[in-house]
């Protein structure tokens, strides 16, 4: 197998699903976090209904890459669930919460009120772990022998709160502007209304966050700073997201918005992969010290390589099927 | 009291694993039973057919959505409480979990959309295929988890090379020697358990006299099923005893309750396992029915937990009256199924109170004895994480406290409170609101346009506030 770098195609594969992940829960969670926010209860019934269909199709992600990195960089899923360990525990019992709180929610009356609360808190839970989760690891971890022996709040820092609730702020933009696409009527003049606010949130943050991180890390300090000044060019085209999502806005477009919103996230996203490559454990362990053994890799990809385009195909045709406005009083048929 | 990570680990996974068993157990037997409904229909056009794969699809909806919320913690588990364990089995535990998850979601995503929606839908063969996939998908599911878990009690295929297992032959690794005596005698309860639910509820209907017609036939089914599965399952259970015999003798010797290895050994009924003293108190046995069961003479040679180091040795009284719960329930299964055999003469099942009612009251015994069975297992395999290469001290996080763990455990067991309530008591209300002409039956209109997820096709609004039925 000296043709292919397996590791290398795995870390574009986990890559690759995790970015599938951000992006198609990180709506739905988004619209969990507005929720408290919206203008009636009509308002909330649209924001359920227009994901209810795929949220679950979009959490399998998750599992894919949990179960994926045990297969194929082990030593990040037993150094990061450890160094995370409240963190996880908080962003799973956010997501059953949420989780059975689609099912449970239509069906109740009485409880109602609770559901709804289930709902909110566990997206907003869920999402804040997920943000501290990308703080922890710009921070790096206290590893020896391939082992995490740092303490249960290590992760917990001012700077992993700060990418916390920019996480948050970035998947209610990302709610907000989904709902632009999927609504009408009033529920679709509060989206446009909170879409800007939203948008100055998060680039407020990501300033924060930007500043900050070079002093967090030296590393990234001496990337961006250093000679590869090709760098610049992915917070230059997030920006250029950012300014088409508030004219889009303006103009009242509809299906801009959440694609601009989009272009946001994979353009951050690969800031941060470009600017910490090829570290996956930092401060200091590389994909391929985390690697598993080839003939598992090789094991695996076989499987997946067969899988992933059937899951592709498979979530288009439900975004497909349910396409077009939800609108108020009706569900889907 | 100090807070131990490792005990609270193993007491937090375990409380984890049962609570997510209890659903998959039920829903591999009940797709097969569903599929096995869509098959008759198809061929006789009896309506009695259709009306109870309707009925039951509905069940399956709610059991599968809770199963499969309770499983996306277990994924993460391994790395937060057993990472050291998650770095050394990766090599083989990370490709089929991950097999387990594609080839389920495949399935899953394909076709239980159709099953549970395509009712008019789509044509009758499809749906029937659908009905046949979903089940085939739990076959495939449970699969890959079974061997996982039995290659964590009969390790093969693998060589240890600086704490790290690495996989020789893959196919060794994956059809590992106890994984074709835990994967039958595992479906077999999978059968037993949808089979006395199905069983338990059909009598309760009957009971009511709702749709005596369909209820009937399923009960009659259902007890034919039992009748051959119940002894069948003591048979698989005994070859998977000798298995386990061979491969992890300390195991049956705490089943047993056997201290030293000895020959002519009785079958205890009754005994208080004193682990400190390496023997029982008020031991109550059969003389050389053990030694007849394991080696098949009766004076065979039985070997006694004090072959392992006393630190080696699992919890005995643990697994030695887990050990009788599950076989007291097996034998208790074999007797209901043949007295629905010996009342079966002038349609006796179905007009029976007693019966019936006894029926109905063995719902719940099948899940008591597969949570008992695992316990026997997992318990007996202690202190062995993968039998006879690495125990659970050595699996467990370093980096974890006995508070984390606490705090989790509490966690996971108020978590998972509030979601098995809600979803118990919803799983009631579709039973008690089932089998009844439609006109009778609750239907909030809205619900009938809500969006396609597994509890939505349940059809029953979860609030007491509008309950024609109750009885």
């Amino acid at each position: 197998m000296e043709m292919f770098d397996l590791t290398l195609i795995w870390a574009f594969i986990i890559g690759f699903g995790i970015m599938m992940y951000v992006l198609m829960d990180g709506f739905d969670l988004g619209l969990g976090i507005l929720y408290p926010f919206a203008p009636d209860e009509d308002a909330r019934d649209v924001m359920m209904n227009s994901v209810a269909p795929v949220w679950d199709g979009n959490e399998t992600w998750l599992v894919l890459g949990g179960a994926g990195l045990l297969g194929a960089f082990p030593l990040v899923y037993s150094v990061f669930l450890p160094a995370l360990y409240i963190g996880v525990f908080l962003m799973l019992a956010g997501l059953i919460f949420r989780g059975v709180a689609f099912e449970f929610r239509f069906k109740s009356r009485r409880n109602r009120r609770w559901w709804n609360r289930a709902f909110c808190w566990g997206s907003a839970v869920a999402a804040f772990a997920q943000g501290a989760v990308v703080g922890a690891y710009i921070q790096g971890f206290r590893v020896e022998n391939f082992a995490f022996v740092g303490g249960a709040f290590d992760w917990l820092t001012p700077f992993s709160v700060v990418t916390g609730l920019g996480l948050m702020a970035g998947y209610a933009l990302l709610g907000a502007t989904w709902l632009i696409l999927k609504s009408e009527g009033h529920i679709q003049e509060w989206a446009y209304k909170i879409t800007p606010l939203l948008l100055a949130l998060v680039l407020g943050v990501f300033a924060i966050i930007s500043l900050w991180t070079p002093f967090v890390d030296p590393a990234v300090w001496e990337r961006w700073f250093g000679h590869l000044q090709i760098i610049w060019v992915f917070p230059a085209l997030a920006l250029l997201c950012a300014f088409t999502v508030y004219r889009a806005v303006k103009q009242r477009k509809e299906s801009v918005p959440f694609i601009a919103t989009i272009g946001i996230y994979v353009f951050t996203y690969l800031g941060l992969i470009v600017s910490k490559w090829p570290v996956i454990v930092p401060p200091d362990l590389t994909i391929w010290d985390a690697a598993s053994a080839p003939e598992s890799q090789l094991f695996l990809l076989v499987g997946v390589v067969f899988v992933i385009p059937i899951i592709l195909t498979y979530t288009a045709w439900t975004y497909w099927v349910f396409r077009g406005k939800v609108r108020v009083g009706d569900g889907y048929h | 009291m100090e807070l131990d990570p490792l005990v609270l680990s193993r007491i937090q996974f375990a409380f984890v694993v049962s609570f997510h068993a209890i659903f998959p157990v039920f829903t591999i037997g009940l797709a097969s039973y569903i599929a096995l409904l869509h098959g008759l229909y198809f061929k006789t056009k009896n309506p009695a057919w259709d009306r109870l794969s309707l009925f039951w699809t509905k069940v399956f909806a709610v059991v599968f959505g809770m199963g499969v919320v309770s499983g996306i913690v277990m994924s993460f588990q391994f790395g937060t409480n057993w990472s050291n364990f998650s770095q050394a089995a990766s090599n083989f535990l990370g490709p089929v979990l991950s097999y387990e998850v594609v080839t389920a979601f495949f399935l899953e995503a394909a076709f239980l959309g159709v099953l549970l929606f395509g009712r008019g839908k789509v044509p009758q063969g499809v749906h029937l295929f659908a009905a046949i996939m979903v089940a085939v998908g739990t076959f495939i599911s449970s699969f890959w988890i079974l061997s996982a878990n039995s290659w964590m009690h009969t390790p093969a295929g693998v060589e240890l090379i600086d704490n790290r297992f690495h996989v020789v032959s893959w196919m060794e690794a994956i059809f590992n020697p106890s994984f074709p005596y835990r994967f039958a005698h595992m479906a077999m309860a999978s059968f037993l358990t949808g089979g006395f639910v199905v069983a338990g509820v059909s009598a309760w209907f009957l009971l009511r006299n709702r749709d005596p017609e369909a209820n009937r036939r399923a009960l009659s089914m259902c007890l034919w099923l039992l009748l051959f599965l119940a002894p069948a399952q003591a048979v698989v259970g005994d070859y998977h005893g000798l298995n386990t015999l061979e491969h992890q003798p300390t195991k049956v010797a705490a089943m047993e309750g056997n201290w030293e290895t000895s020959t002519n050994v009785p079958l205890l009924l009754f005994a208080i396992p004193d682990q400190e003293a390496q023997t029982n108190r008020f031991a109550l046995g059969i003389p050389n029915l053990a030694s007849i069961i394991l080696t098949h003479s009766a004076d065979g040679e039985v070997p006694g937990i004090s072959e392992a180091a006393l630190d080696e040795q699992p919890p005995v009284a643990i697994v030695f009256w887990a050990f009788r719960v599950m076989v007291g329930i097996g034998l208790l299964m074999i007797a209901v199924a043949f007295a629905g055999l010996i009342l079966r003469r002038k349609g006796g099942i179905y007009h029976n109170p007693v019966f019936l009612k006894a029926l109905t009251g063995m719902i719940a015994m099948p899940f008591v004895a597969v949570l008992a069975g695992w316990v026997v297992t997992e318990s007996g395999r202690s202190p062995w994480l993968v039998y006879g290469m690495m125990t659970h001290a050595e699996g467990v996080t370093p980096s974890l406290t006995g508070a984390m763990a606490l705090f989790t455990l509490i966690g996971y067991v108020l978590v998972y409170g509030v979601v098995f309530y809600a979803g118990i008591y919803y799983l009631t209300r579709v039973v008690r609101n089932g089998m009844l002409p439609q006109e009778e039956r609750e239907t909030a209109g809205e619900n009938f346009q809500r969006p396609m997820r597994p509890m939505s096709a349940s059809h029953t609004p979860f609030d007491d506030d509008v309950d024609p039925v109750r009885s």
